[in-house]
């Protein structure tokens, strides 16, 4: 098994706005404990609001305010060491972005600068990281990177706008891995492309892995997406991670009563049979249900579950759940 | 056999560019099809396919450039508005931008009664108001003096179509309904269509790119591209062997919620857009594996195979 690269320890970080003097704290990432290895794609499943985008941010270590961290730490292992990244100064983690981490936001077909070229972006991206090199030189980097990536040249001439909505995301992916980072973060590149486009985007991201060898955390809440990508993948509900497991797991026996529903209201072909929903509606991060936040749309909940939120149990190797079912009755 | 909306030799050309170097493009190219009573017909394609601009046109926010809708054996003339919407409602795709967020959900049900003379009076109201929320799975209880941010997109979608269901519509133009809804709620939407459907009758034009609700819901499809119909016929038979290989490439993409079969196969994208719009002969040609000469020359008509209308040479008895 690949060590650890990337590791959260009870991590906490909660929105806190002050409306005309009333305090709303939305826990947006409530106590999450991961640990991501080199080499794989980790994937993080959940519905809209349920704080995948807000973990990233903090895995960044971009909090800015209304976001707040509230508690634990973010390591990221860098020549054997690990390091506290919220111990940093703000310059050390500047030097880590792109080089060591770096991040694809969500919509980041709308990042490029619309009246420059593309290839002033990848100057102006280059000078700022890349020391004592001449502009040719540069532009000599930038078109070898785009022509290994198997895009075309004409990009590099061409303005945003000029370029549909694939090739700009597959633009800010190549921009994203142009310095071979560690880490690649990119948060739901895929939603709101066509499905051919979509694999497009999907095979660049698998290329640069598998070129690099380095750690992808992809964060989507297309199970086919994930399904096709993710070697481990970790599922996401009102600021927690409850279940944790390689995707042959997650989709072959899933545990926890939420993933279950997931799964099993995907549509497949070949099969007309009735597929439901998850009952309800998504909890409120400002007000989250006691103890497990599942337990209100859990058919099997239990008087604990209303009151305790379960730890993780590993029923079968390496298939981490935080249930109470799971648990020593 | 009975045809409850029929389209024929639709067609709609939007011009791009100033008055100097314009561009015709043929948005919806000689589209025909139909829609049976109680039955979900899905419209599938990427987007600019021009999927969109049929539902428009339908529902009457534009005009065709040529072509013919009849809804129960009669012709849009100019006055349709209210006979034409009591029959054909519409559902949009982004829950959160239909509803105004500082309005009240309820005043669009009132709203409706009120310009359809549905009711006599307010307890009138409300009880239809009531039936209908009841078949999309709420109350008015539920309802009631709320605004829109107090609901999530699966439930607000489902307010959507009860808003419809008020005139007792026989088709439901739905263009991406589940689009923006969370894909954990998603079914519940879905499987309303299929409720309607069976129970009441009702037909839905389901619109979507999602090609797995698609098999899932309906009973015909048809897969456009570039403004054309390509390949048209029962589900079941155009996703599970699809014979255009435009089809077959959707078909591939779609990532199987399986991580047991991934993508091994590389594909390339298209050149822009309009490219494609302006091509002669078939618009898929340039991406094809198995482009002829003649693909690049001339569009291809129709041809049936096996009760599934194909629009490709390689199907041509030669």
């Amino acid at each position: 098994m690949n060590g650890t690269i990337l590791r959260t320890e009870q991590l906490q970080a909660f929105y806190v706005l002050d409306i005309f003097g009333t305090r709303k704290v939305i826990k947006a990432v409530n106590g999450v404990n991961l640990e991501i290895r080199e080499n794989e794609v980790y994937g993080i499943a959940g519905e809209s609001g349920c704080g995948k985008s807000t973990l990233l941010k903090a895995l960044y270590g971009a909090i800015d305010p209304p976001l707040r961290l509230m508690g634990g730490k973010v390591y990221y292992r860098i020549n054997g060491k690990d390091v506290d990244i919220f111990s940093l100064r703000p310059d050390e983690i500047k030097g880590l972005r792109w080089e060591y981490i770096s991040y694809v936001p969500q919509g980041s077909m709308s990042v490029l600068n619309p009246v420059i070229k593309v290839k002033e972006t990848y100057r102006d991206f280059l000078e700022s990281h890349v020391r004592g090199k001449t502009k040719d030189e540069i532009f000599e980097i930038a078109k070898e990177h785009i022509r290994a990536l198997g895009l075309p040249l004409t990009v590099l001439e061409a303005y945003p706008h000029q370029l549909s909505g694939g090739m700009r995301q597959r633009v800010t992916i190549a921009l994203a891995a142009l310095l071979k980072p560690r880490i690649i973060i990119a948060d739901e590149p895929t939603t709101a492309l066509d499905v051919v486009v979509q694999r497009g985007v999907i095979q660049l991201l698998k290329g640069i892995q598998e070129n690099l060898g380095n750690t992808i955390i992809l964060v989507t809440h297309d199970m086919g997406v994930q399904a096709n990508v993710a070697d481990r993948i970790g599922i996401m509900y009102a600021g927690q991670i409850v279940e944790e497991a390689t995707a042959g797991e997650i989709f072959g026996n899933p545990l926890h009563p939420y993933t279950r529903y997931l799964i099993n209201s995907l549509p497949r072909f070949g099969d007309k049979g009735m597929r439901e929903s998850v009952p309800g509606s998504p909890p409120s991060l400002a007000n989250p249900p006691s103890g497990c936040p599942f337990h209100p749309r859990c058919p099997y909940a239990y008087q604990i579950c209303t009151e305790r939120m379960p730890d993780f149990f590993e029923p079968v190797a390496y298939h981490k759940v935080a249930c109470w079912l799971m648990g020593e009755s | 056999m009975e045809k409850l909306l029929e389209v024929e030799h639709l067609t709609k050309v939007f011009t791009l560019g100033s008055l100097l170097s314009r561009i015709r493009i043929r948005a919806v190219d000689d589209v025909s099809f139909y829609i049976r009573p109680a039955e979900i017909f899905t419209l599938a394609g990427e987007s600019g396919c021009g999927k969109t601009t049929i539902a428009r046109i339908i529902l009457g926010f534009e005009e065709p450039t040529a072509g013919t809708i009849t809804y129960s054996g009669k012709r849009d003339a100019k006055n349709k508005k209210v006979w034409f919407t009591e029959g054909i409602q519409a559902i949009f795709q982004d829950p959160f931008g239909t509803f105004n967020p500082l309005r009240m959900v309820e005043r669009y049900f009132f709203e409706t009664i009120r310009n359809y003379r549905l009711a006599r009076n307010q307890e009138e109201a409300i009880r239809l108001i009531d039936e209908k929320l009841k078949a999309v799975g709420l109350s008015y209880e539920e309802v009631s003096c709320k605004y829109p941010s107090e609901f999530s997109g699966g439930q607000l979608q489902r307010i959507s179509i009860a808003r419809a269901l008020l005139t007792d519509p026989k088709l439901l133009v739905a263009d991406e309904p589940v689009s923006m809804v969370d894909a954990s709620l998603r079914m519940s939407v879905v499987n309303l269509f299929k409720k309607l459907k069976e129970e009441m009758g009702v037909s839905v034009l389901y619109i979507t790119h999602d090609l797995a609700t698609a098999y899932y819901v309906s009973d015909r499809i048809a897969i456009m591209f570039r403004g054309n119909i390509v390949e048209m016929g029962p589900v079941e038979k155009v996703l599970i062997r699809p014979l255009h290989p435009y089809t077959r490439l959707l078909r591939e993409s779609i990532p199987e919620a399986d991580p047991r079969q991934r993508w091994d196969k590389k594909i390339t994208l298209t050149e822009t857009e309009y490219q494609e719009y302006l091509r002669v002969g078939c618009k898929f040609a340039g991406r094809c594996p198995d482009v002829m000469e003649i693909c690049r020359k001339e569009m291809p008509g129709y041809v049936e195979v096996d009760g599934v209308l194909v629009r490709c040479y390689k199907y041509f008895p030669s």
